[in-house]
């Protein structure tokens, strides 16, 4: 595991650099490590602000002594030990600062004290490191307090419930689990979501700022469980924003299905009793071996039933039947874990004809009466129109409600018309549906299609 | 110890028990309990039930023009402020807690910190 990465004994003896390992190490740091040193920091010092500027400071130190001193045995101690002796040397600061205020200008203290709240900050808190002041790297070995890993994937959960809770809103969750416990840059999430990047500095200080003045607790509540349900809610969203992006998105947006599903991996194993995190560790895998493969040369969707199979990522595709047996053997049902198995009998299907439709219409079948989602809806129609004939697909389809200016909705229909020989019409349903814009590949996709059924 | 007001709004034309009915001794047990629970827990501030908004008066006041005087609440909405909370609590989460507990069986409880109160 990279946990263990060497200390770099052939590091170049030449001049300070940023050398391959060196940047291949900050990079694991910062996405995988940072959260939960922000997490373990910023519950004990009650500053998230505090947390993600010592950690900051911390990674920029590291890029600074790495090239020269090597790459610490375990990077992810390293960056506790100096991150928080950096949060105490800000802490110290700002006390000076306050008492220096105190002789001057006591009045100025009384009038920002309010806002600043600088009596939640828990100095005195920790282990008697503090008053002995170890000079730097002195306890670098993770012997200190809070180093031990248990206390990182504490951090690291405390930090997800953080990002994902309730009194956020879900842009918000969205946005600051990619920033902090992700690990990406505010502008790399800006990108991948499509937002400017003010808009996104912006939405991430507001959502900071309601954490500290409504004193958003960092705490693991009694009964989690709904709680880590809003974590894989987000990670989900997030997952699909990079999912189902095409090829017109920029690349950065690829960066959201990796972050969401490394998270989920990460969350799984944080919570292990949590059926529903191995479903969507199961799920994001399932779809994430078959990614290479959604889109021809030129940008185009492929069809599931047209992909090369030859190309899906077996070694995935195993940790994704791995995670859903886990699941599974848990025997707490949930729609990530239903989704899971509906893209595990495609992912093991060797061809698009040994697909077990028949069972993939009855999880559809439970997947609408869990979700209600209309959209759920139109997929169960395909499962019943590849089970039974594109009749039933049409019959489901005649019940489904509402859709009516989602352009899939016309398209499947126009399909499943085509495929019933009512060729006329599919032209017609046809044209709704490009009538509504879809994007660029679905559009040139319908058009091959249209010409397919006016040509019948 | 952070400090939140949770504004409690619901519909003010739902029949509510009067003295001596059916009904009004249960409900005032509830809220005499729920008020003993926050004194006991410390969280107790300070709490008022309001007037219905059929007794409110709304003053706009608007720079150096004459502030205008206008009958009813500042806001028609489908449910009204009806009373308050101000309770002392650890964090959000709990104040949140103390919000679920109010014995209203349907209403919208909105949770806000107070940023700065001078009596404190």
């Amino acid at each position: 595991m990279p946990d263990d990465a060497r200390p770099d004994a052939d590091a170049p003896a030449g001049p300070p650099g940023l050398d391959a390992d060196v940047a291949r190490a900050l990079v694991e740091l910062s996405r995988r490590h940072a959260g939960r040193v922000i997490g373990v920091l910023a519950s004990r010092f009650r500053d998230l602000d505090l947390a993600e500027d010592a950690v900051a400071q911390g990674l920029a130190d590291a890029a600074r002594t790495w090239p020269e001193r090597g790459i610490p045995d375990t990077p992810p101690a390293w960056l506790m030990t100096v991150a928080k002796r950096n949060a105490i040397d800000r802490l110290r600061r700002a006390d000076a600062e306050r008492r220096r205020l105190e002789r001057v200008a006591p009045d100025v203290l009384e009038r920002t004290r309010p806002g600043t709240a600088g009596g939640r900050h828990m100095i005195d808190d920790h282990t008697p490191d503090t008053p002995s002041d170890p000079e730097p790297g002195a306890d670098a070995t993770g012997a200190g307090d809070g180093t031990d890993l248990t206390a990182l994937d504490e951090g690291q959960l405390r930090l997800m419930l953080l990002c994902c809770h309730p009194a956020l809103d879900r842009d918000a969750q969205v946005a600051l689990t990619l920033r902090l416990v992700g690990g990406l840059t505010t502008t790399e999430v800006a990108h991948a979501l499509l937002v400017s990047e003010p808009t996104m500095a912006q939405r991430i200080v507001r959502a900071k700022r309601k954490i500290r003045d409504a004193a958003i607790p960092m705490s693991v509540p009694a009964d989690p469980a709904e709680r880590i349900d809003a974590i894989l809610t987000v990670l989900y969203l997030v997952f699909n924003e990079g999912y189902l992006s095409h090829s017109d998105g920029p690349t950065i947006r690829g960066e959201l299905t990796e972050s969401a599903r490394r998270l989920a991996i990460e969350l799984a194993g944080l919570v292990p009793d949590h059926a529903e995190s191995h479903g969507l560790v199961a799920l994001t895998s399932f779809l994430e071996a078959r990614r290479s493969t959604r889109l021809d040369t030129e940008g185009d969707l492929v069809l599931l039933e047209h992909q090369d199979r030859s190309k899906w990522d077996l070694r995935t595709i195993g940790v994704g039947n791995a995670a859903l047996h886990r699941a599974m053997s848990l025997r707490m049902p949930g729609r990530f874990q239903v989704e899971a198995t509906i893209a595990a009998l495609h992912a093991n299907a060797r061809t698009a004809d040994a697909t077990d439709w028949p069972t993939i219409a009855t999880l559809y079948g439970q997947l609408v009466a869990m979700t209600g989602s209309p959209v759920v809806v139109l997929n169960h129609a395909v499962a019943l129109a590849m089970a039974d004939g594109p009749d039933a697909g049409l019959r489901r389809l005649a019940e489904l409600d509402g859709l009516d200016d989602y352009h899939l909705r016309h398209s499947t229909e126009a399909e499943l018309l085509l495929r019933a020989g009512h060729a006329d019409e599919a032209v017609v349903a046809f044209d709704r549906a490009l009538a509504l814009g879809p994007p660029e590949a679905e559009r040139r996709h319908l058009e091959r299609r249209r010409s397919a059924a006016s040509a019948a | 110890m952070p400090e939140y007001m949770i504004l409690l709004y619901s519909d003010e034309s739902v029949e509510m028990p009067e003295p001596g009915q059916p009904g009004f001794d249960e409900m005032m047990g509830a809220f005499m309990a729920y008020n003993q629970m926050l004194i006991d827990g410390g969280h107790w501030v300070s709490g008022a039930s309001l007037a219905p908004t059929g007794t409110a008066t709304t003053v706009t006041v608007a720079g150096d023009a004459e502030a205008t005087i206008t009958d009813g609440p500042y806001a028609e909405t489908k449910e009204q402020l009806g009373g308050y909370y101000l309770v002392s609590a650890a964090d959000l989460d709990e104040a949140i807690e103390l919000a679920k507990a109010v014995p209203i069986p349907f209403g919208h409880f909105e949770v806000r910190p107070v940023a700065f109160r001078p009596d404190a």
